[in-house]
């Protein structure tokens, strides 16, 4: 019977158990919501996650990986120099785009007293230092190796 | 079937593996239960029996009830520092966990068995419930309502679906995740630089890159990597929970290293809502302004001037944001237990704390716990100065460890309830 129910499943009755079981708490976690109007929207930005991170971003950050370690480079770590300020750019500014953008600046002056005027400014000098930082360790590096 | 593999992305780095996936996938186990708990906690803390947490009915998703307790004063300021803060820092973390299994997502064929179709759903459930909490959490603490949806249904909806995926994958997968870190030693990886990284052993579970490229970082220049992009959220964020000489290194977030006073006064500290877009008439908090308790059958009314003539108690307490944002000031006013004794309750079973402004915030009822700890006050100055209006003049509550939106500003009426 048992032997059977894998075959055809192709796992045992425990992988099937505890995935519906999984699959029933999300059921009944979005019957929460479901006489909200908006509920569709909130299914739409779910997928949307999923999509614009395994379909977008992470073919973005690969291609533009692929293109950092295709540039000259003295040694194959040099693309690292590139590669972490590149990615606490990209991961600083991902995190707080809202205000680098400037959006929502109507709540967040209401909530706050205060614009999203900086954040931009300061979001670059962050790179900046990121960058600046990485070239200075790579220049010492390539001094105290000679 | 492999002759009918379409031009799916090949993955080469000789990084990925069941080890690597496996310590990315326990720092998650460790800290991920503690980001839901305090998510869960926060609920709570609104005060759901009181129908103020949201969303309303939640059936029998939640924690078991009980009152929010108003000792230790630091409590919500802890746990929902650790809600976002902890959810932030484990951003660059989740993002490697996903980046080290990035391989599975084009397995081909991509369905291989009912069981392969039903896991694959839960793990639609699972990285879709992770983005999803983590994509709303950071635009509400940033106040970017693009969604347009309700954020707090929202996210307390995305996390049990987040919750339920989790725990079937950990039930799945932990016996992998145990099998993964033993397979290498830390310590081991720890002194392997990048010229002597080699690929994992060639597994089952598809990881492991079939044509693996030359190695252009070791196995601890990623972990270090990881490491600093938590390290690093974590100094641009802690600020806004920690506050002190932190603040002013959270300088992306709107509780960072300004406030709308600028002064550097008693009331320079950060604001949630200010006083212009409450819609409240400059003239209903000036010299007209009353204060009306009720529920001892007659009704008791203050005007300012006689209520700071009551018997003032100061004390150094929290204001601390579902935003994970907090600020500690110290507090002078009268305590919430007078009040009750004064309109006649002093044995009150809870209060009503209604504001001059309208809104779904405008209100805030409090457990009796909370209204008779003896540092629960209505504050009418903060550090020695009157309140500024931003920070609720005439008059506002704080209590200790309640959630911060609901120590309600410009307070005009507080109805002590008997029973």
């Amino acid at each position: 019977m048992r032997h059977r129910f894998e075959t055809l499943y192709g796992a045992g009755p425990g992988h099937l158990a505890v995935l519906l079981l999984g699959v029933a708490v999300a059921g009944y976690a979005a019957s929460i919501v479901a006489g909200d109007p908006l509920w569709p929207w909130m299914a739409v930005w779910f997928v949307a996650a999923v999509v614009g991170h395994d379909g977008v971003l992470s073919p973005l950050a690969a291609a533009v990986d692929a293109v950092l370690r295709r540039l000259p480079h003295a040694r194959p770590t040099t693309v690292n120099y590139l590669r972490v300020p590149a990615l606490g750019a990209a991961l600083t500014f991902l995190m707080f785009l809202p205000g680098i953008i400037r959006q929502g600046e109507p709540v967040v002056r209401g909530q706050t007293g205060l614009d999203q005027g900086p954040f931009l400014g300061r979001w670059l000098l962050l790179v900046a230092a990121m960058a600046a930082v990485s070239a200075l360790v790579y220049g010492l590096r390539r001094l105290t190796r000679r | 079937m492999e002759r009918h593999r379409p031009p799916l992305p090949r993955f080469r780095s000789p990084l990925r593996g069941p080890w690597l996936t496996s310590v990315f996938g326990a720092v998650l186990l460790a800290a991920l239960p503690v980001v839901i708990v305090t998510g869960l906690l926060s609920y709570a803390a609104y005060g759901p029996q009181f129908g103020q947490a949201i969303p309303g009915d939640v059936g029998v998703l939640h924690l078991p009830w009980f009152d929010w307790p108003a000792t230790p004063s630091w409590l919500y300021r802890l746990t929902q520092g650790l809600h976002v803060g902890l959810g932030l820092v484990l951003v660059p973390v989740v993002l490697a966990k996903l980046w080290s299994v990035a391989p599975k997502l084009f397995g081909w064929p991509p369905v291989r068995s009912p069981a392969q179709a039903l896991e694959r759903l839960s793990l639609l459930l699972l990285v879709g419930g992770i983005l999803f909490e983590i994509v709303t959490g950071l635009l509400n603490i940033q106040y970017d309502y693009v969604f347009g949806f309700s954020f707090y249904a929202a996210h307390y909806v995305g996390a049990w679906v987040f919750l339920g995926a989790f725990v079937a994958h950990v039930a799945l997968k932990l016996p992998h995740m145990v099998r993964g870190l033993r397979s290498r030693s830390l310590r081991r990886e720890l002194r392997t630089p990048t010229a002597a990284t080699r690929p994992e052993e060639p597994d089952p579970s598809g990881l492991v890159a079939p044509e693996p490229a030359a190695p252009t970082i070791s196995r601890r220049g990623a972990l270090a990597l990881v490491g600093g992009g938590s390290l690093l959220v974590a100094v641009l964020t802690a600020g806004q929970t920690l506050g002190g000489p932190l603040r002013s290194l959270a300088v992306l977030l709107p509780r960072g290293r300004n406030s709308a006073a600028a002064d550097g006064g008693p009331n320079d500290f950060p604001v949630n809502k200010t006083f212009g877009v409450t819609g409240i008439e400059p003239g209903a908090v000036g010299a007209t302004w009353r204060l009306d308790l009720t529920g001892g059958g007659t009704l008791v009314r203050f005007d300012r001037d006689s209520l700071a003539a009551q018997p003032q108690h100061t004390a150094t307490l929290p204001i601390a944001c579902v935003e994970g944002w907090s600020t500690t000031q110290t507090w002078t006013g009268v305590r919430l237990r007078d009040l009750a004794a004064l309109a006649g309750v002093p044995e009150p079973a809870g209060a009503v704390v209604r504001s001059l402004e309208n809104g779904p915030f405008a209100q805030a009822t409090l457990t009796s716990g909370q209204v008779l700890h003896p540092d629960a006050l209505l504050a009418l100055g903060v550090n020695g100065a009157p309140l500024s209006p931003d920070h609720g003049h005439p008059a506002r509550v704080v209590v200790p460890a309640l959630p911060g939106v609901h120590n309600t500003k410009w307070v005009r009426s507080i109805e002590f309830r008997s029973s």
